[in-house]
């Protein structure tokens, strides 16, 4: 920012009489045309200290700052109200204005006559009038107790963290080693790959999902720039942007790799992924990968491509009986009395990419999924009819092993649904991945049909409409209408029933299998690391980005950014394009190398302050800590580093001894009085 | 019907959610009363009990103040600090004559702004069945 804070200190240390000017801002007509903004400029002129007062149409646009430049200037300006949208949308862009006409941009201050006037009094012209006219006094009272700050430069470390490894963290990571950041890759699972590694094939291109993504997975793996930690997840996070201390909590793997092992001191030795263990183990549980559709060992790997290839032992299953570990050899590989780790890192940035896990559609118990045999989850559909799955790709019914001849796929299995039980948004891939699914049966089981029960079909992606006729010109079914009710017959078969609201009658058809094209939801884990990098989320839990759509990768947390599904549904290509998003976002701090934190931070009045330490545990950050000052009295001291102005041990401290910058006391108790003492009693 | 007098009602909020929420209301169009007026704190944490008891004794017919729920603080805590603090409050109401109904705190997320828009309309309702600040009426009577 450019700004040398001349104009308002002027004539050294002598206190300046406030001069502030005021600009009401239009909105074109999203301001001006539900409240008088004439008479909200002519009231601000009777206010002390307001030397001038303007409205115009646009006040973010060029000519708009540039009025507040040309005031500060003509006008000789002390402070600057603009009255208009949210500062959460424009407080950035009018502090630079500030700033370019001379002032500090701090000596700005912004009354909401948008968002939280016009918007929500459209219809009472004079009540929005008064409010907006209030909102201005109060600001117009803070800014005249506004005073010069200076942001604190702090250096950005060199590093990033992207927490979650499916296609969106695997693509950030690339891209932020790629471009010479260190990058610490953080995965729950054993392997990395996430969803798209469990899918056969992709729509609208039909190219084999393990083809496009093993070979990314692979080289993630092996990239230099790329730290990955598999079967890892975040403990704690202290710091802030530029600074984050990241604890990682390694789950015992009881498997060393080679490194490992050649740490240890085992010439030779780790896993070589030859899988001789798991062929000894004599412990079966069900691969929760395949979702229990097949097999696995105590000691496993999820599926051949995995990325690291180290196998794991599921420690809830090992019997300890060390069989794997004979087998094992001299690789010496096996440790069956591993602990978790815990590590610190150091990181200037962090991606959170955690994806996505489908809701629990049994909830709606009318479809019968897991009640009846033959009614599966359209992710189980794609481990059935992948080639690398638990039956090589041969779809069968699960009661009885036949192949089907007539599937009957449900849309919107738990989308788009407000009874409660359900989720209200639309999981935005479903469509496609069941116009794909249909694609897939009528290809590979000659005369098997395919019928679609949908609400709308939303093809809306690039190549995607033209996907949708394509399944149409194969022969799939369409029937618009919400699925009421499955029943299963005696032969296990299926009885679909439904209303096919374009022939305006109720349908009935029997079907041998039906594919349930569930919501998704975020995981579990989700919500716990949102709460350790203090990341908002929406109503319906997804992660939430900091502007829908001027900072779609950012949130409200500085330094954390989203990439993926779990800021919300999306298909690969967008997931993918968020991801490289995210990574260039997460990149201008590091290469820029330093950031500027904003100046709310607390400070001691030590004249004040009674040294009772009260404040000290009041602070999360453990910003506070007690000195003896130079005239040897017991004193709170602040670290202005670790501060994030939060003020709640100004809020606090019974002697009115803490000063928080931006938000003091006298500012705040100046507003309060402006509202209610200040205007016509 | 009382339509001469609209009551001085204050809201002390925070920056993350509670703003936030009221910001979303706007974005979604819901309409609400216009009683309320705005002062925007990082967190309520900020929150001193002299602010909102220098309301009433400035004659606030009443107070509002918002914030994260709790767990949802963007500094971790500060709602949980404030909380205990505005418990206090109520009580020097008490001694202070005046309805301990005047004042309340509410939680209010980024993403619900249905629910400020309720908040703001059951505040104000609640203040308008207490009826006029007794100190607003004591300041007007000394001519302060
Ligand atoms: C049945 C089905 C078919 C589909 N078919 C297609 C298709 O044909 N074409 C298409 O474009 N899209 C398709 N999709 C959508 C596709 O799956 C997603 O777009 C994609 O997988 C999103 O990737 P992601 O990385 O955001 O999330 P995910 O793949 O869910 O990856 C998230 C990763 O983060 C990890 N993780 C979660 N929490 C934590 C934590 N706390 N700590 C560490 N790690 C964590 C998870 O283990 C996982 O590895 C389909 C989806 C479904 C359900
Ligand atoms: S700043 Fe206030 S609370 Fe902290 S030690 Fe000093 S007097 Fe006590
Ligand atoms: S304002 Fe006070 S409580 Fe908040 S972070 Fe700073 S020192 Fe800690
Ligand atoms: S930031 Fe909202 S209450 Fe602390």
């Amino acid at each position: 920012m450019v700004y040398s804070g001349k104009k308002a200190s002027e004539g050294g240390d002598a206190p300046v009489e406030p001069r502030i000017g005021v600009f009401i801002c239009h909105c074109g007509t999203n301001i001006a045309g539900s409240l008088d903004v004439v008479a909200v400029k002519e009231y601000a002129l009777t206010l002390p200290h307001v030397v001038v007062s303007e409205n115009y149409a646009y006040m973010c646009s060029t000519p708009g700052q540039n009025m507040i430049h040309d005031a500060i200037e003509k006008d000789h300006l002390t402070g600057v109200v603009v009255a208009a949208c949210t500062p959460r949308l424009h407080e950035p862009t009018f502090r630079t204005a500030t700033a370019n006409g001379g002032l500090n941009p701090f000596r700005f201050e912004m009354a909401n006559i948008r968002d939280q006037g016009s918007w929500v009094h459209m219809h009472d012209w004079d009540g929005g009038t008064e409010k907006a006219k209030d909102a201005v006094r109060i600001a117009v009272a803070k800014a005249t107790m506004l005073e010069d700050l200076y942001p604190m430069a702090v250096p950005v470390e060199h590093r990033a963290m992207v927490v979650g490894a499916g296609v969106a963290g695997i693509q950030t990571s690339m891209d932020l080693a790629k471009a010479g950041i260190e990058t610490y890759l953080i995965e729950k699972e054993p392997t990395i790959g996430g969803r798209m590694s469990q899918l056969d094939k992709t729509f609208p291109t039909l190219d084999c999902s393990q083809c496009i993504l093993s070979p990314k997975m692979a080289e993630a793996g092996r990239m230099p720039g790329i730290r990955l930690f598999t079967l890892a997840e975040v403990e704690s996070v202290e710091g802030y942007i530029g600074n984050f201390d990241v604890t990682i909590r390694r789950h015992a793997r009881g498997v060393l790799t080679p490194d490992e092992a050649a740490a240890k001191g085992i010439v030779g030795g780790g896993c070589t992924g030859c899988g001789d263990c798991s062929q000894v183990c004599p412990v079966v549980r069900p691969n929760t990968w395949e979702f229990g559709m097949a097999p696995r060992k105590a000691i496993y790997i999820q599926h051949a491509q995995v990325v690291p290839l180290i196998y794991t032992i599921d420690f809830d299953a090992c019997v300890k009986c060390g069989l794997c570990e004979t087998a094992c050899g001299t690789k010496k590989a096996i440790d069956l009395n591993m602990e978790d780790e815990l590590f610190t890192v150091k990181v200037g940035t962090v991606i959170l990419a955690t994806g996505y896990e489908t809701f629990p559609i049994e909830e709606k118990s009318e479809w019968g999924y897991k009640l009846y045999d033959n009614v599966i989850s359209s992710l189980e559909f794609e481990r059935l009819i992948c080639a690398s799955g638990p039956t090589i790709g041969h779809l069968v019914r699960p009661s009885d092993g036949e192949t089907p001849m007539s599937v009957g796929f449900v849309l919107c299995a738990g989308s788009r649904d407000n009874t409660g039980i359900g989720k209200p948004y639309c999981s935005r891939f479903c469509c496609m991945y069941s116009l794909k699914h249909a694609h897939q049966v009528i290809e590979k089981i000659p005369g098997c049909k395919a019928y679609l029960f949908y609400m709308d079909i939303r093809s809306f992606g690039k190549a995607y409409e033209e996907f949708y006729y394509r399944i149409q010109h194969e022969g799939a079914k369409f029937i618009r209408g919400r699925v009421a009710q499955i029943q299963e017959l005696p032969n296990k078969n299926l009885l679909v029933i439904a209303e096919d609201t374009l022939l305006g009658m109720p349908v009935e058809i029997e079907v041998d299998l039906v594919v349930l094209a569930a919501a998704v939801q975020p995981t579990a884990e989700t919500e716990v690391v949102r709460r350790l990098f203090g990341v908002s989320c929406s109503a319906d839990k997804w992660l939430l980005e900091a502007h829908p759509k001027l900072d779609p990768c950012g949130t409200t947390t500085a330094g954390v950014y989203l990439a993926g599904v779990c800021q919300g549904p999306k298909d690969i290509p967008d997931t993918v394009a968020q991801a490289e998003g995210a990574a260039s976002a997460a990149s201008i701090p590091i290469h820029s190398g330093q950031v500027e934190l904003e100046p709310y931070y607390a400070q001691c009045v030590e004249a004040l302050c009674a040294g009772c330490g009260m404040c000290v545990g009041q602070c999360p950050y453990s910003a506070l800590s007690m000195i003896v000052n130079d005239d040897g009295r017991t004193v709170m001291t602040v670290t202005a580093a670790k501060c994030k102005g939060c003020g709640t041990c100004g809020g606090f401290c019974p002697g009115g001894a803490i000063r928080m910058q931006h938000f003091t006391s006298p500012q705040i108790l100046a507003q309060i009085d402006a509202f209610f003492l200040g205007g016509e009693q | 019907m009382a339509d001469e007098w609209k009551p001085k009602i204050i809201g002390i909020i925070c920056n993350w959610c509670s703003y936030a929420g009221a910001d979303g209301a706007g974005s979604a169009r819901t309409q609400y009363p216009p009683d309320v007026r705005i002062v925007r704190v990082m967190c309520t944490g900020r929150i001193d009990t002299l602010f909102v008891l220098k309301a009433f004794a400035d004659g606030a017919d009443g107070v509002l103040v918002s914030g994260c729920h709790f767990g949802d603080c963007h500094y971790l805590a500060g709602n949980y600090k404030a909380a205990k603090r505005m418990f206090l409050v109520k009580s020097v109401m008490q001694n202070m004559g005046l309805e301990h109904r005047r004042f309340r705190m509410t939680f209010v997320s980024a993403s619900e702004g249905a629910k400020w828009a309720v908040v703001i309309n059951d505040v104000i309702n609640t203040v308008k069945e207490i009826g006029p600040s007794p100190i607003a009426a004591e300041r007007k009577r000394r001519g302060l």
